[in-house]
């Protein structure tokens, strides 16, 4: 997607590069050119909010296989961008955080490194924020299957009082379940590939 | 003729008086005064609500008086998804209530894990606490609720009160480990 934003951000941010968008204005950063891009973006192209910090595995047999990716909005001039950074190191992977730049970030990045184990350098408080303290791992990691792993319970005393409980890999029973896109009934049901019946779009008969 | 009613109790010669067993009579008196907790951690905690309203009115089973405090509540009512970071805290809460209680896993989440076949959820309530009615649906209806409800009231009026009352080890507290150091040779 063509911008002159993201021109202008290439041009003074030596090796950024134009991402692949289908909807806002995006740029690859180097991670660490992150903070002083996103100071940039508040400063002087008056990005005053940040919408959304996530990041990417693409997976553990592709390097770099952590990207961070950040949700900037205007609310003066009513635009968005997307920056996106790659973490170097694929086992450890790190960035810088912007938590000191906007207060927002400090709850996202909290729920990225839960998640997925990006350590955000120099956040004011880098605990888990979803999952309890000691958790091992990180349940949205490429390699962590959906039931999860058996690990132990998140308080020894109570684990005892009830008989030895524990965090198993729940019993998916053949699943996970959506309505199938062929067959009996496939017609009816309404799924992900938008078939909501309504006034505009009534249901086809095909009966 | 001597039929049934000339054997059974008559309050005109004898006075105003009931004979009865220790057991039901506690249970009754048990049985109407239900104070739940509501343990409400989900979107079943809606339909929770609505049982407690007007319409659909909890009060008719003298069950109204929902307590926030464990130690004031003798019915946990476990009433969402149940994740493990949380379960900790139904255990804690669950130890703190007075005996007797019981406990009502409402909807599917509470009974199983619900929909949720997941690493965060715990699949089933009864894994840590004992459950007494799992009611199932998502969400059950307040009239389910009111029946699982109507069920711990039989429950309730099936129990040797009076055996327990005198053993007092209907749910054993988990004993305090004392933990000695080793002996040094
Ligand atoms: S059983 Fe359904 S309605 Fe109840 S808490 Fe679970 S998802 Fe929500």
């Amino acid at each position: 997607m063509e911008s002159a934003l993201v021109e202008e951000l290439i041009k003074k941010f030596e090796g950024s590069t134009q991402r692949e968008s289908l909807d806002i204005p995006a740029a690859n950063v180097p991670a660490d050119l992150l903070l002083s891009v996103a100071e940039w973006l508040r400063n002087e192209q008056g990005f005053d909010l940040l919408m959304d910090v996530t990041a990417i595995d693409w997976s553990e047999d592709v390097s770099p296989r952590f990207t961070g990716i950040y949700h900037f909005a205007s609310s003066t001039k009513h635009n968005y961008i997307r920056i996106a950074a790659d973490c170097e190191d694929d086992v450890e992977p790190e960035l810088p955080t912007l938590a000191k730049l906007y207060p927002a970030a400090n709850w996202h990045e909290r729920e990225t490194y839960d998640l997925l184990g990006i350590r955000y350098k120099g956040h004011p408080d880098l605990r888990r924020i979803l999952m309890w303290d000691d958790y091992p791992y990180f349940p949205l990691r490429k390699e962590f299957p959906l039931a999860g792993i058996e690990t132990e319970f998140p308080a020894a005393d109570v684990a005892e009082a009830a008989g030895g409980a524990k965090v198993i890999p729940a019993p998916m029973m053949g699943g996970p379940f959506h309505a199938p896109q062929t067959g009996a009934m496939s017609k009816r049901e309404p799924r992900a590939a938008d078939q909501s019946w309504n006034e505009e779009k009534p249901k086809p008969n095909n009966d | 003729m001597a039929t049934e009613n000339n054997f059974a109790y008559n309050s005109k010669i004898e006075g105003d008086l009931v004979v009865t067993k220790l057991d039901t009579a506690i249970n009754w008196i048990r049985k109407h005064s239900v104070w739940p907790m509501p343990m409400g951690l989900a979107c079943c905690a809606i339909e929770l609500m609505a049982a407690g309203g007007s319409r659909f009115d909890i009060s008719r089973f003298g069950m109204e008086v929902m307590r926030f405090s464990p130690r004031q509540a003798d019915c946990m009512i476990v009433s969402g998804t149940v994740t493990y970071k949380m379960a900790e805290v139904v255990r804690r809460i669950y130890d703190q209530m007075a005996e007797p209680k019981w406990v009502v896993a409402m909807g599917a989440c509470a009974s199983s894990g619900g929909m949720y076949r997941s690493y965060a959820v715990l699949q089933g309530v009864d894994r840590i606490v004992p459950v007494d009615v799992y009611i199932s649906g998502c969400p059950p209806r307040p009239e389910a609720l009111l029946d699982g409800m109507i069920k711990i009231q039989d429950k309730i009026q099936r129990e040797p009160s009076v055996k327990n009352l005198l053993d007092r080890d209907m749910h054993k507290a988990p004993e305090k480990k004392t933990t000695t150091a080793p002996a040094h040779a």
